[in-house]
């Protein structure tokens, strides 16, 4: 059979839709982003590799993934145990709780990241009660993790929620009358059942993380070597008109977050399902949504 | 064990035995848990929001956003994100059919480059721009030469805003579209309506709770960007400050009564945001047989 490119069909507009879509999509995303490869295919492997291997910039890196992988770790434990709360039990507040997990993704960054830094710093609701523990939360890498725990919390809850609400009961009760204690049920009935969903979760919240901006500047006090993400690394270097230096590190994170993105893409592949997975960045839709 | 355990709201649980589930002690400790996490993360930063607004009175609060600067970044905040919804919206839905509506070679990768700019940090989708149409850019000199300004100028906030909200309308769309099918259409098409009145009478009211959830979802996040707005921006005051960048502004200038002041307008749009949202998901789980047919092309959870 010869090449098709498209299945025959009477409705119309697939060419003018079409178009227009990948018109748009080259404009506004494609050229851009590509633009920023060929700028750094401009610089030489050694100016590359001084602006990406830099010792600040390495230390950027360390704390941008270092403090993304423990929020993210934080977000899979809470967002678990947060999903099986709202799912299973029943207390008051419940339905509150539960549209307020989303706050995250409806919160400007910089909205979050100055009440965070108001509660956290050394005069703060929190603050002023770590102060004499000696634990120092703003202007801190723990302010950083704080901040991005922040960001990252609604998708491992709103990923593992509605498998959770879709699971067989009949499972459990088979489990349970084959003479498995609650524990063994959980950890070797739903546990398994539910590891995927977390597993996209927590991909997803590291993604966020890792570029987040808004929330981490105010509360991270911004020490080059010590407290300085690579994003803000990315806009330092660009005030400082070091176009150069800017795009290579620009590089190095959009190489990251292409990575991350087929691996959560190919996530859901791995584990079998078919469902096509909501990608870094933003809110999966529960599929009670789509009306 | 075994006595039946009695739920405050007995309409939603069905009866459990005890077999399947946790002991009332390991389940209330549980649910303290998960309520004091999520207090401490959400409801306690919204609560600073608006008590740090108010601290210094009403009076206050309102001086603060007649103030003229906060007052021109409201307005840019509102343009940027009227045209962002808007352009988005086109293309959602443009995309949404060609996708929805046909089968064609690529169609897999299509999807995947619409989700790219989410994978995109912020301040990476400022300095594409910036590196596009910025003076050391490839346009730079060009548009220098026409004396036309893009880049700390109005223009580039508002494709900085279109960037990252870019996916937005379009991923709501598309699983919605698939799953209702052809048929409607196809009907409509071979009873001698035209194209434009099948799109505007079958399809658009077949998508229209999604594409209201979609155009919240890209309005809280157009008026709220912050990282790609700044690279742009170049903070002129009353003039390409957004709301979030003059927040910024007052706070690194101890001004905390005027920048959570601004910031409480933010946090009040992200409540409403999350009010509409939770009514279009009460909404749709009120129509079961509907909500049937819309995720029926989701595949299996």
């Amino acid at each position: 059979m010869a090449f098709t490119f498209k299945q025959r069909s009477i409705l119309p507009g697939f060419g003018l839709s079409l178009g227009f879509t990948v018109f748009y999509l080259c404009l506004i995303v494609l050229i851009p982003l590509s633009v920023t490869f060929l700028k750094t295919a401009s610089l030489t492997w050694s100016q590359f590799w001084h602006a990406v291997a830099a010792p600040r910039a390495l230390a950027s890196y360390r704390l941008s993934f270092g403090a993304s992988l423990i929020a993210a770790s934080i977000n899979l434990v809470f967002g678990l145990l947060v999903a099986w709360v709202l799912v299973r039990y029943s207390f008051p507040g419940r339905r509150l709780l539960d549209s307020l997990v989303d706050l995250p993704f409806a919160l400007p960054t910089a909205v979050a990241g100055i009440a965070l830094t108001a509660i956290y710093s050394p005069q703060g609701w929190i603050g002023h009660l770590l102060q004499p523990l000696g634990i120092k939360s703003a202007y801190s890498p723990l302010g950083v993790v704080i901040a991005l725990t922040f960001t990252g919390l609604p998708f491992v809850v709103r990923t593992v929620q509605p498998v959770l609400e879709d699971l067989d009961k009949e499972i459990e009760e088979a489990a349970a009358s084959l003479g498995a204690d609650r524990w063994q049920t959980i950890s070797r009935v739903l546990f398994p059942a539910l590891m995927p969903a977390a597993v996209t979760g927590f991909a997803m919240a590291f993604a966020r993380a890792v570029g987040e901006y808004g929330s981490v500047v105010f509360i991270s006090g911004n020490m080059p070597m010590r407290t300085e993400i690579t994003p803000l690394l990315i806009i330092t270097k660009l005030e400082q008109y070091d176009y150069a230096g800017a795009t290579a590190i620009a590089v190095v994170m959009l190489l990251a977050s292409f990575v991350l993105l087929l691996t959560i893409n190919l996530l859901p592949v791995w584990s079998g399902r078919r469902e096509r997975s909501a990608t870094a960045g933003e809110i999966g839709t529960p599929a009670a949504v789509r009306a | 064990m075994g006595t039946a355990i009695t739920f405050r709201n007995p309409a939603i649980v069905t009866p459990k035995i005890a077999a399947t589930t946790e002991s009332p002690l390991v389940r209330r400790l549980l649910t303290g848990i998960a309520v004091i996490f999520l207090s401490l993360f959400l409801l306690l930063p919204l609560v600073m929001v608006f008590s740090s607004a108010l601290a210094k009175g009403f009076a206050v609060y309102t001086a603060s956003l007649r103030e003229p600067d906060a007052w021109a970044a409201i307005r840019l905040t509102l343009l940027a994100a009227a045209i962002a919804v808007a352009a988005n919206v086109v293309f959602g839905v443009a995309a949404a059919w060609a996708i929805g509506k046909f089968d064609f070679f690529g169609k897999s990768i299509l999807i995947t480059l619409i989700d790219l700019p989410f994978a995109v940090s912020p301040v990476v989708s400022g300095l594409i721009y910036v590196l596009l149409f910025g003076l050391q850019g490839v346009l730079g000199p060009w548009l220098a030469a026409h004396d036309i300004k893009i880049i700390f100028a109005v223009p580039g906030i508002v494709l900085a805003t279109i960037f990252v909200t870019f996916p937005f309308v379009a991923r709501e769309l598309i699983p919605l579209i698939e799953a209702q099918g052809n048929e409607e259409e196809e009907a409509a098409l071979t009873l001698g309506a035209s194209g434009w009145q099948t799109f505007f009478r079958v399809t658009l009211p077949n998508l229209k709770w999604g594409l209201l959830y979609g155009v919240i979802l890209c309005n809280a996040r157009a008026m709220g960007e912050f990282g790609a707005v700044s690279v742009v921006s170049g903070h002129i005051r009353g003039r390409t400050n957004t709301m979030p960048l003059h927040i910024e502004i007052l706070y690194n200038e101890y001004q905390f009564v005027p920048a959570f002041a601004v910031a409480s307008l933010l946090a009040l749009l992200a409540l409403l945001t999350l009010f509409v949202k939770s009514g279009i998901e009460w909404r749709s789980r009120q129509q079961p047989a509907e909500m049937e047919a819309a995720t029926a092309g989701k595949g299996p959870a």
